[in-house]
């Protein structure tokens, strides 16, 4: 393995990712966006959202589809036109860069290719366009895990999975400093997207700068570091990866259920009821612990909330920003009503 | 795993990427597609089962045929595909999408835009030096079975004629590609101008009186006859053809290029 050797004198915290506070330029971020809005007609598709993404973290742009990710990330590469705001990579504008695919490597869809050219054609192309040595694409091809027989099948009959690793591949050939990708693991199985992580995590601790973005919470959760949560337009939240999980409350368990609940409710917290034992609270751990130290409880638990708890953060932070919100229930007692459709077990996740 | 050493900042400095090296890769994509391997690989097929057609005709009836007749026998099947081929380049960048990756390692799309034109421009080249060679072979075998008496005169001023006419076509299939931003309406459109338009511009002569004067200067198809006579274009046929010229190829060229530059690339 080269140069292991961090290029910036960027230091990582070791104690977890940094909040990233949109309020305080950090001075090291590369890629900087400030209050940039795109306005189509009357729908605004991007609300005045601030971020900075720095070297040595991946960023994960979080929100479900439709809340403005794509547009925003096609303003960052100069392909839409920003109504206002701006965004710079490197304190420059996309379109001043020359040569730009040879210092940031963009994956905007991985669907985007054209299906009668070969996937070693795609990467020959775009290397020829950057003008690089001939063995970056069989390098890239070997990286993403593409074979040489998978490498002559034409685009059209690949599937979403080897189009993604394909994508990836396509952005890496210059060895760019910068990573833009939009839903790259979109269409990934679970071993491709902790394939990926290792991928970007090995790229991001050698100082380089990593913004993805999907709309499935658990691929932000394996891949990214920080955190930037949208919905219909506008940042509705944005953070170190723990301190956001951290926000989602505490599981607690107790030998004696009852004495818990008491403990807690005397302590003011409020709880619900998740297993036949246990609780889930919005309240922080160490206040559960604090209250349960007091009333002398015995627990058998007590952990930061799970994944269901980063879940319904994610649908909580995003359901009243959503595209198309869940409809609110209708009342049972009142019968089926005209206007009401049949139910929609998809409704809202379109 | 393969070296990922990311280097310090942005660098402003470095040169842009080359105006011959896009050249060069919008020429590799013209025909690395299989669609684009088609068209080429049809446009040759027809012209050379053209070439059969003249020569068994020529022989069976007698016609002497030379070789400015074999030239403009390989335009034809040439000047009704070429515009395909231009169509298809622009288009298939929105149809296939690829102009997100196209227009993100070049943002400057008035430099790719260009390379296009270029490209078609070689091609017409490549395409008119491809079909002299298919006349010699025909006018050869002209010669070599027939009466002997072979016309092998051809005039320079007619040679660029003859590329000049696959330029314009191959200009008008980007135009009209950069215009509609669409593979299937912009090869309809084309067709349409240039097979439909030009029968209603001979029912209008026909019909309506003072339209006679008029159609001369509107009418492009037209206007490029000259270019394959011998002698060439006068001096009026030169202003017909900038004319007619300026209506259908320059304003819509450069309302093409326009749209272009400005579209959001999705």
């Amino acid at each position: 393995m080269p140069d292991t050797t961090p290029t910036f004198g960027y230091v990582l915290p070791s104690h977890g990712p940094m909040p990233v506070d949109p309020g305080t330029r950090d001075a090291e971020g590369m890629i900087e966006v400030q209050n940039l809005s795109k306005r189509y007609g009357d729908h605004l598709a991007v609300d005045a959202i601030s971020f900075t993404c720095r070297p040595g973290s991946v960023t994960g742009f979080l929100g479900p589809n439709g809340a403005g990710k794509s547009t925003t990330l096609r303003m960052l590469a100069g392909l839409t036109h920003p109504s206002s705001g701006t965004a710079t990579i490197g304190g420059h504008r996309y379109a001043d860069i020359p040569n730009p695919g040879a210092q940031i490597g963009v994956l905007l869809d991985a669907s985007a290719q054209h299906n009668g050219r070969t996937g070693r054609e795609v990467l020959t192309i775009a290397s020829h366009t950057m003008g690089l040595p001939k063995n970056r694409v069989d390098e890239m091809l070997d990286l993403v895990g593409l074979s040489p027989k998978e490498a002559k099948r034409r685009v059209g009959n690949y599937s979403l999975g080897m189009r993604q690793r394909l994508g990836i591949a396509q952005s890496l050939l210059a060895d760019p400093q910068v990573l833009v990708l939009d839903e790259p693991a979109n269409g990934l199985d679970p071993a491709g997207i902790h394939w990926m992580r290792q991928l970007l995590r090995h790229y991001a601790d050698r100082g380089g700068t990593v913004l993805l973005s999907s709309h499935l919470l658990h691929e932000i959760e394996v891949i990214a570091d920080e955190i930037i949560v949208i919905g219909n337009g506008k940042i509705v939240a944005q953070g170190g990866k723990e301190e956001l999980l951290a926000g989602a409350g505490t599981f607690v368990r107790a030998l004696e259920p009852d004495a818990l609940a008491r403990a807690l409710s005397v302590a003011g917290i409020h709880i619900t009821p998740a297993t036949a034992d246990g609780f889930t609270t919005d309240a922080d751990p160490a206040d559960v612990g604090k209250a349960v130290a007091a009333a002398g409880v015995a627990l058998i638990e007590l952990r930061p909330g799970d994944r269901a708890g980063l879940e319904d953060l994610f649908l909580q932070l995003t359901a009243g920003n959503q595209r198309d919100p869940l409809a609110p229930a209708p009342n049972p007692a009142a019968g089926p009503q005209a206007g009401f459709g049949p139910a929609d077990p998809q409704g809202g996740q379109a | 795993m393969t070296a990922l050493a990311p280097e310090v900042g942005i660098d402003l400095n470095r040169p842009r990427v080359p105006f011959v090296r896009l050249v060069r890769v919008e020429l590799r994509k013209l025909a690395d597609t299989r669609a684009g391997k088609w068209l080429v690989g049809t446009i040759a097929a027809i012209s050379l089962v053209v070439m059969i057609i003249m020569l068994w005709v020529g022989l069976a009836e007698d016609v002497n045929l030379g070789f400015t007749d074999f030239l403009s026998g390989m335009n034809i099947p040439m000047g009704v595909l070429l515009p395909v081929l231009g169509v298809l380049s622009v288009t298939s960048e929105w149809s296939q999408r690829t102009a997100l990756v196209t227009f993100t390692l070049e943002p400057h799309r008035g430099r790719v835009l260009a390379a296009k034109v270029v490209t078609g421009l070689l091609t017409a080249l490549f395409a008119v030096v491809a079909s002299l060679v298919a006349a010699v072979i025909g006018t050869l075998l002209m010669d070599v079975l027939g009466s002997g008496d072979t016309r092998w005169s051809i005039e320079a001023i007619q040679f660029a004629g003859f590329y000049a006419g696959q330029a314009l076509a191959l200009l008008m299939g980007i135009t009209f590609g950069m215009l509609l931003l669409s593979s299937p309406a912009a090869i309809v459109v084309y067709f349409a101008w240039a097979f439909v338009l030009p029968g209603i511009f001979g029912l209008a002569v026909a019909f309506i009186g003072w339209f006679g004067d008029v159609w001369p200067w509107i009418d492009f198809s037209a206007a490029q006859a000259p270019l394959f006579q011998s002698g060439g274009p006068s001096g009026e046929e030169w202003a017909h053809l900038g004319v007619s010229g300026l209506i259908w190829l320059v304003i819509p060229f450069v309302l093409g290029w326009y749209r272009v530059l400005r579209s959001e690339i999705k």
